[in-house]
């Protein structure tokens, strides 16, 4: 909790309150071109250069639905349970704004493509299922910039690229209770958009915007309390900053004897604040009415069919399958999942080396320690899962221990070589051979007859002294098991 | 030649011969309507250039032996709230004085792949929105046959050129009558295809659901001619039908033996007798050819007005709000934020018509009055279409009047709106039930002025209609 919420509300009295929160997510979908039109949907480019007569809305342009637009969006709300409508239109949404260059968005009103979905959460160990209100498909809007010109205090500059980007907007319904859920929601939210490649939900480029209405009640008390809309939540920090100071800030009035007022709110991610906005500039009637440009979308059983066929496997599956197929523990099956190519990647590892577990191992510590350090994603990984496949079976086929493993490791990051390559430049390699095991011991016990009468006397500890010793001279490479024989066999029983 | 003669037919045939090129009659054309103009202020400008290199285009086919198309050389006027790449597209209006469009509507592109010629823009009412043509930003336009007259409206401007003999074929828009109309009042053809027909992509939206391009000509042969290089699937105009297009010129057969005509009561119930006397002759010349006709039914008409400018200006306030002052619109000088730009904007530059509309559209959208005005009105155009679709199974065609009376005078009703909404009283049916219409001249009022008989068809029955017409076009029937 932040001081700006604490100075609000005492822990105390916070605790007797809970929250009652629902988000608005829009999400850009991962088309190649946008909604209406064949302008590239890329990212960067110079303003106004990815735009044509329909997304300027020109005079006579005219609108064409991008089928493959259609198709994320089914598929995002196959992956979130909803009920995916046969028959639903596209409607216009009535507003002014430099930005919006038709002076409406084209989106879904009355009848949405999908409703009645969910999506569960885990938080401190409880699932709890989130409903999902709908899911509707919508063009995106320009930007305005309001700084950065040298007449900025004059005027206002507007770039049209954006403009028609395909979004889906997902309403969930108010079933969040805390910012830690809504926190898990949207962070489950994305995982399974990224996993289906709905959408990249790159939140620094937009692809990820977030909206919460929060309003908060006396523990135990079912009555909703007057909510507030919170906006511009653009990062996963800010949407809990955001929803702990407003949470405290609408207890702190309750508990002063006040009234909150229903209103749209912008966090300002520098106070860790909520602001009220001029209500003037919220007071729209967007006059929805059906888009006469479009013809209603229509989708067939058959098609649903297909795209739930060609649907990848959603994260809480694959753990589940992780966890019976590999033998994982939930733990592990749950990191190792998070994203899909980390979880491609542990695949790649297991089956290559034909033991999960102790692959599951290497992922998840060194290889996830080591990216972290390198401030580098798992696509990015120097080690190919091949590599580290190759390093599980040296350790289970005895020709590393795993402390030598753990020092070629650094090694196999650092060049993008197999292990193999490096123990044989280094001439690293597990010492198996009982004979010259038996050598290196027998010096061993020479130059060290103290020790040996202490364990001769029942001081049986010291035998790790010698296996010490042993490790040291070769470097770590003999092989612990046949040397412990050797070095029990020359001890023999203590007296 | 004569231009105020010639058909694109009788154009094609002398280029084939070599009578005259494309060019030298691209030159006359220019010439004689930029001579005309200022008679009826028919044009608002003139593309010389784009018409002389299309026409170049179709000589050099010819001279290589190729087919120059349909509509080789044939000189044509396009109304200006037509897009036209390069060449200043002003829906009359103040807002638009300036923009250039960067890109072609689709009918247009295909008019000129098939060798037209266009050689200007014409006026019409601000944004299409008028019945008069006393709505444009830029004067009105006058009747050729009168000039104390209105040519109607909204695509008076293409009805005029036409009937001045300035342009062969014209392309039109119409959303309540507007090619109809203004043909029956120059006493020119003008067609309203199928809602679908004919690609919208680069027509100016008034109201997408009712928006049609159509053709205006002196023949019924040249209307069907320029349908067939317009009419068909655009990809670019989600709302264009995929049905294939028959072949018009070769349904023109004269054989209409036999063709039931259904007459509505309600069209002909207190129509006066200056335009009812012509139309009653025109039924009894369709009965000679060999058609029966019908006396049936429509009971949902009465519906019609309040529904059509329900709709019409729900979407209108929506299609408008486009030309805001942010880009190529003209701007307010005399704002100081962006709330005094819009108003001042758009105050400035839009005429008392489309203010008009886009207040009641925006009415009748509102929050708590929308089920009450636009719902129930989508209910009514249900029933109205219904209504059209019950007659077609009793009967082929339709016949009515396009207009309850012929081309008034200029001011004569611009300052009482209701007056003016109700001359779309007998073709905002066919809008609104989206089936092909057209108007074709059918005699003259003792005054000597030119009226009207509208032909209705069933959805995509373009062939018949067009066949029906001009069986009585060469049966005589426009000189009745
Ligand atoms: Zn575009």
């Amino acid at each position: 909790m932040s001081t700006s919420t604490q100075s609000l509300v005492s822990p105390e009295v916070l605790a007797r309150y809970e929250a009652v929160i629902g988000l608005e997510v829009h999400v850009q979908l991962a088309t190649r071109t946008k909604i209406f039109c064949r302008c590239p949907t890329s990212f960067g480019d110079p303003p106004n250069t990815n735009v044509c007569p329909v997304c300027l809305g020109m005079p006579g342009a005219l609108p064409v639905m991008n089928k493959r637009a259609v198709e994320l969006a089914i598929q995002a709300a196959l992956a979130l349970n909803c009920r995916v409508n046969s028959f639903s239109r596209m409607a216009r949404k009535n507003y002014f704004y430099p930005d919006l260059p038709k002076g409406y968005q084209i989106s879904q009103y009355e009848l949405p493509l999908a409703e009645h979905g969910w999506l569960e959460i885990e938080v401190d160990g409880v699932t709890k299922r989130i409903g999902i209100t709908r899911l509707h498909l919508e063009e995106d809007a320009g930007k305005s910039l309001h700084e950065g010109f040298k007449d900025s205090d004059r005027y206002t500059y507007v770039d049209l690229n954006r403009c028609g980007i395909p979004l889906i907007e997902i309403v969930s319904e108010p079933d969040m209770r805390s910012s830690a859920e809504a926190y898990a929601y949207l962070t489950k939210l994305k995982q399974i958009l990224q996993y289906i490649e709905v959408s990249t939900c790159d939140m620094e480029k937009g692809h990820l915007r977030c909206d919460a209405n929060v309003s908060v009640r006396p523990k135990g008390s079912t009555k909703f309390g007057t909510k507030t809309e919170v906006k511009n939540l653009n990062s996963f920090r800010f949407l809990q900053m955001a929803l702990d100071y407003e949470i405290a800030r609408q207890v702190a009035i309750l508990e002063a004897g006040g009234t909150i007022e229903q209103e749209t709110r912008l966090f300002n991610p520098e106070t860790g604040q909520t602001a009220g906005m001029r209500s003037k500039e919220f007071a729209h009637d967007y006059r929805y009415f059906p888009e006469p440009d479009l013809l209603p979308l229509r989708i067939s059983q058959e098609w649903l069919e297909q795209l739930q066929a060609r649907m990848p496997e959603l994260p809480d599956q694959k753990r589940q399958r992780f966890i019976e197929q590999y033998g994982l523990r939930e733990y592990d099956a749950r990191v190792l999942t998070m994203t899909r190519p980390l979880a491609d990647y542990f695949e790649r590892v297991a089956q290559a080396s034909g033991n999960p577990v102790e692959s599951a191992k290497w992922v998840q510590g060194e290889l996830l320690g080591a990216l972290n350090e390198a401030g580098k994603e798992i696509t990015e990984s120097p080690i190919p899962p091949e590599h580290l496949a190759e390093l599980v079976r040296l350790i289970d086929s005895g020709q590393l221990t795993g402390k030598l493993a753990k020092e070629i490791f650094p090694k196999m990051f650092a060049s993008g070589e197999p292990p193999s390559v490096i123990m044989e430049r280094e001439g690293l390699r597990q010492i198996s051979d009982p004979a010259e095991l038996e050598r290196l011991i027998d010096e061993i016990l020479a130059e060290s007859p103290k020790q040996l009468e202490q364990y001769r006397k029942g001081k049986t500890g010291v035998f790790g002294y010698f296996m010490g010793q042993l490790m040291k001279r070769t470097r770590g490479q003999a092989n612990p098991q046949v040397a412990t024989e050797i070095l029990q066999k020359k001890l023999g029983q203590p007296t | 030649m004569d231009l105020r003669k010639l058909t694109a037919e009788q154009i094609r045939a002398d280029l084939l011969q070599r009578r005259y090129s494309a060019v030298e009659l691209a030159q006359a054309a220019l010439e004689f309507a930029e001579r005309e103009n200022p008679k009826t202020n028919a044009y608002l400008h003139f593309c010389p250039e784009r018409a002389l290199e299309a026409a170049r285009r179709v000589d050099e086919k010819i001279a290589r032996g190729e087919d120059p198309g349909l509509l080789a050389g044939v000189p044509t006027a396009v109304k200006d709230v037509i897009l036209t790449k390069g060449v200043r597209t002003t829906c009359a209006s103040r807002l638009l004085q300036d923009f250039i469009p960067p890109y072609d509507a689709t009918a247009v592109a295909r008019l000129e792949a098939a060798g037209a010629v266009i050689i200007g823009k014409t006026n019409c009412d601000e944004f299409a929105m008028g019945s008069s043509n006393e709505n444009s930003a830029f004067g009105p336009v006058r009747n050729p046959l009168d000039p104390e007259r209105v040519p109607g409206g909204s695509s008076g401007g293409s009805a005029a050129a036409v009937a001045q003999g300035t342009a062969v074929v014209a392309l039109g828009s119409d959303t309540g009558g507007s090619i109809r109309q203004p043909a029956a009042f120059c006493g020119v053809v003008g067609v309203t295809p199928t809602y679908g027909r004919v690609s919208r992509y680069g027509l100016t939206a008034f109201a997408s659901s009712l928006d049609h391009i159509g053709p205006l000509s002196r023949t019924v042969r040249d209307s069907a001619r320029v349908l067939q290089v317009i009419a068909g699937r655009d990809p670019r105009d989600s709302t264009s039908a995929f049905a294939p297009v028959p072949d018009y010129l070769a349904a023109l057969n004269g054989n209409v033996r036999g063709l039931k005509i259904g007459l509505p009561k309600e069209y002909f119930e207190g129509l006066s007798d200056e335009v009812g006397r012509p139309l009653q002759e025109g039924v009894r010349l369709l009965e000679s050819l060999g058609c029966t006709v019908h006396e049936i039914s429509l009971p949902t008409t009465p519906y019609a007005i309040p529904c059509y400018y329900i709709i019409c200006t729900a979407e209108a306030s929506s299609n408008l709000a486009r030309y805001d002052g942010v880009r190529y619109t003209i701007r307010s000088q005399q704002a100081t934020d962006i709330i005094e730009m819009y108003a001042a904007t758009r105050g400035e530059g839009f005429g008392a018509e489309c203010k008009r509309r886009i207040m009641l559209g925006t009415y009748v959208l509102s929050a708590g009055y929308y089920d009450a005005y636009y719902l129930k009105a989508q209910k009514v155009r249900t029933l109205i279409a219904r209504d059209f679709a019950q007659a077609f199974q009793q009967v082929d065609l339709i016949v009515t009047p396009v207009s309850p009376f012929p081309a008034f005078k200029l001011g004569e009703k611009i300052d009482d709106p209701l007056q003016m909404y109700l001359s779309d009283i007998y073709t905002i049916t066919g809008d609104l039930a989206g089936i092909p219409c057209m108007s074709v001249p059918c005699g003259r009022t003792r005054d000597g002025l030119p009226v009207g008989m509208q032909i209705l068809a069933n959805h995509f029955q373009e062939a018949l209609m067009l066949r029906l017409a001009d069986a009585f076009e060469r049966a005589g029937g426009f000189q009745l």
